[in-house]
């Protein structure tokens, strides 16, 4: 790896996907381990996959975290079905929010015209609030926040990242099926 | 796919027709409210659901259970029992604090890879999540120290969980495995479902193929090496690679070091055979990693007890390493050749690409370190001596035992004055360093090998964490030969106090029983053994007699356990004796 390429792998959160089973105790166990290991999670977004009965979550870990044992250490929990960092990898990512912003007939136009530059919507407009709706990767809601720290925002919500990668490349493979594999050695002498 | 029969059975009944086709024998347990369906059926044996079936032997019907005084104990006899067997240990405890009662013995299995299936009984579903009496969210509290574990709500899902258990436990890296059943799916009936083939999508830490690429790398390696050392730990022994590991060695002519628990992995009186290394591993061994060119970590996770501090261990040294785990490669250390397999596998593959080659300068370095440093001989003097007491029991019974330790300076000196030439012949408390783990583990070690003797050597502050099993031993009869160093002291901390807390010595003392009143007072035969003269005619009558028989050894007080590398300092900064000057290895390097 180049000097530069490096660099940028140490500055930039890793971005680590995984399909885990749908069952209960799955984030617990997750978690649990993030914690044990000490791996800092800077979001977290998980939903239904397209596959029946398997949970799709996408998590950033921060730039310190040493990637490889964060996915190898998760990859022993048998409810992780597949995981994969793709922090290196060509990918979509998208991030949502919700502002809600204080307004007044004087600000509302105002708001509404930054909505339009960053393609947000407006999902709710009373007499002296505003709620907007964002979706972009995460440098764009930052700026969109930013610009909005002007007016009173009065509450804050965001998803977290979701990625997935370009192309038709599946994101997890099936995986092949397993053997049994026994172990029940006799009595050994050399 | 065998649907079983129709009929139906409870929950219970399930747990044992499960148990009975997972080839399981034997259960230590403790009855309490959440589980006592399962001991209803536990007399009944094979609940008639059928005969017995295919390639399970008779004797195992009915499965044969142990009732122990305390469910640590039960974790820990199971735990021994799996270790010498290699199948997994299968233990019962009811809910709430019988459940908590054997979180000790569950993390002492998982930092050892040990495999472990404990049922435990819950509370009934209406009240789990309401505080009902004696719960305890024992799935939540053991998610970080079991590979795995499952509350089963469904009685049909018993004989699945049951068996994903068994083969979660015993393959890939091997650990506990915890099922919770609640009370009433016990008592509930369904249908007996079982499938030929266990499904699990995300479990795949798996015996996969060795990389043959890897395998080449790490051939060439060793064959350029000139200073190699193996590092041979557990794994050896949980993969039954004891023929491997010596073909290796034989043919490349590599010097081996075991650790703590891949002692007896290797035959003891091998002239290859160096020892252990690390905090109080042998002085040649921890100056051999360090100015070795070449480290062949087989089966071993590089803990701080074996490098020292990590940014100067074995410094000159590439190393390959062999781990069924994943995640072990290059957690601790940078390998040069990384092969993920299963030892056994790996190692056959490896021995076919490994040419011989004499490695003179080596050795003869390697035995000039050993005749200049004095490291484990015992010093001449009247006093009883603790490493004088092992190396006894060494000699008297020829190493023809089993040995279990607990945790601290006599688990120690037990692995530096006994040379076990047995292969899985020393069961002892590595990773997570259980003290009393002595006592349960004798129980289950002798349970798994009858005929062998089984030498429990014990701490005297381990012994009083678990003596509460002497009535179980007596109960049972079993022969177990329990030797206590009893030195007055909790001696490995009153070491660390003394050396890094300038001598300041609290709370370590002891004020011990009367060890062989104590023996007497649960139907065990009690010694005592004061003066020198009296250790070996002690250790000969304990053999001679036929049960348990519990010795106290009365040693000095103030022995210290060398050598040994300080907390924090690295492997060429090891104490040999207090007396002697920390040397650097680097004012003594190969000769080429």
């Amino acid at each position: 790896m180049t000097n530069a390429a490096e660099e940028i792998r140490k500055i930039r959160p890793h971005t680590i996907i995984a399909l885990v089973e749908d069952r209960p105790g799955v984030l617990n166990r997750i978690a649990s381990k993030w914690r044990q290991r000490g791996f800092n999670i800077e979001s977290l977004a998980v939903g239904h996959s397209e596959k029946p009965g398997l949970s799709r979550m996408t998590f950033v870990v921060d730039s310190d975290a040493n990637a490889e044992q964060v996915v190898r250490q998760l990859d022993k929990l048998v409810d992780i079905v597949d995981i994969r960092d793709i922090s290196h990898e060509d990918v979509v990512v998208r991030e949502m929010a919700i502002i809600k912003l204080k307004s007044t007939k004087e600000t509302r136009s105002q708001l509404i015209d930054i909505a339009e530059v960053f393609k947000a919507n407006v999902l709710d407009v009373s007499p002296d609030s505003l709620i907007l709706e964002a979706t972009g990767d995460e440098e764009k809601i930052d700026s969109l926040v930013t610009l909005l720290r002007d007016y009173e925002i009065i509450e804050l919500v965001r998803t977290g990242r979701v990625a997935m990668i370009r192309s038709s490349e599946v994101s997890h493979p099936e995986l092949p099926e397993e053997e049994q594999y026994d172990r029940y050695p006799g009595v050994h002498t050399w | 796919m065998d649907n079983g029969d129709k009929k139906e059975y409870t929950g219970a009944q399930m747990v044992m027709e499960s148990f009975i086709r997972a080839g399981v024998d034997t259960i230590f347990g403790l009855p309490g409210g959440a589980n006592l369906p399962l001991y209803d059926v536990l007399e009944r044996g094979g609940v008639g659901i059928n005969p017995v079936p295919e390639g399970v032997e008779p004797k195992s019907y009915p499965i044969k259970h142990y009732m122990v005084k305390h469910e640590q104990a039960a974790a820990h006899a199971a735990d021994a029992y799996a270790r010498i067997t290699g199948r997994a240990g299968v233990c019962y405890a009811t809910s709430g604090p019988g459940a908590t009662n054997l979180v000790t013995g569950i993390a002492n299995a998982f930092m050892d890879s040990v495999p472990l299936v404990c049922v435990t009984g819950q509370v009934i579903r209406a009240l789990i999540g309401r505080d009902g009496f004696q719960e305890a969210d024992i799935q939540g509290i053991t998610i970080p120290i079991t590979k795995h574990n499952e509350l089963v709500l469904d009685v049909e899902d018993i004989p699945r969980a049951m068996q994903q258990a068994f083969h979660i436990a015993t393959t890939g890296r091997p650990g506990p495995v915890l099922v919770d059943i609640p009370r009433d799916t016990l008592q509930q009936k369904g249908e007996f479902y079982w499938s030929d083939k266990v499904q699990l999508r995300g479990y795949r830490n798996n015996g996969v193929a060795p990389d043959t690429n890897e395998i080449q790398k790490a051939a060439e390696i060793i064959a350029q090496a000139e200073r190699p050392v193996i590092l041979a730990g557990h794994g050896v022994i949980i993969s039954r690679a004891y023929d491997e590991l010596l073909k290796l060695a034989e043919t490349a002519n590599i010097p081996v070091i075991t650790t703590l628990l891949g002692i007896s992995g290797f035959p003891g009186t091998h002239p290859l055979y160096l020892g252990m290394p690390g905090m109080h591993g042998m002085y040649w061994n921890n100056l051999a990693i360090n100015e070795a060119d070449l480290l062949i970590g087989l089966g071993v996770r590089f803990d701080d007890r074996v490098t020292g501090r990590l940014a100067d261990f074995a410094p000159k040294a590439k190393i390959v390493h062999i781990d069924i785990d994943a995640a072990e490669l290059g957690k601790n250390v940078r390998p040069a050749a990384a092969i993920h397999c299963d030892l056994k596998a790996g190692l056959t593959e490896l021995n076919k690409h490994i040419r011989p080659k004499e490695r003179m300068a080596w050795f003869e370095w390697i035995d000039e370190m050993r005749r200049n440093h004095p490291s484990i001989t015992i010093r001449e003097t009247d006093e009883v001596l603790p490493q004088f007491v092992i190396d006894s029991i060494y000699r008297e019974t020829k190493g023809d035992c089993i040995v279990c330790t607990g945790v601290g300076q006599h688990q120690m000196w037990a692995a530096q004055y006994f040379w076990y030439d047995k292969p899985n012949s020393f069961v002892t408390s590595g990773g997570l360093g259980t003290m009393g783990f002595e006592i349960p583990a004798a129980m289950g070690a002798q349970v798994a090998a009858p005929d062998e003797t089984v030498w429990s050597i014990c701490g005297d502050g381990g012994f009083m964490m678990t003596l509460q099993e002497l009535a179980t031993i007596d109960e049972y009869n079993w022969p177990i030969k329990f030797a206590i160093i009893n030195n007055g002291t909790l001696g490995m901390v009153r070491q660390w106090q003394e050396l890094f807390y300038e001598n300041n010595v609290v709370s370590t003392p002891l004020k011990n029983p009367d060890f062989v009143k104590l023996a007497e007072a649960f139907g065990i035969k009690g010694l005592r053994a004061e003066r020198k003269e009296e250790v070996a005619p002690v250790i000969q009558a304990a053999m001679e007699h036929d049960g348990p028989v519990v010795i106290d050894f009365r040693v000095t007080y103030d022995e210290n356990l060398y050598p040994m590398v300080p907390p924090g300092a690295s492997l060429d900064e090891t104490i040999d004796l207090p007396s002697t000057e920390p040397a650097h290895a680097g004012k003594q390097e190969v000769k080429a």
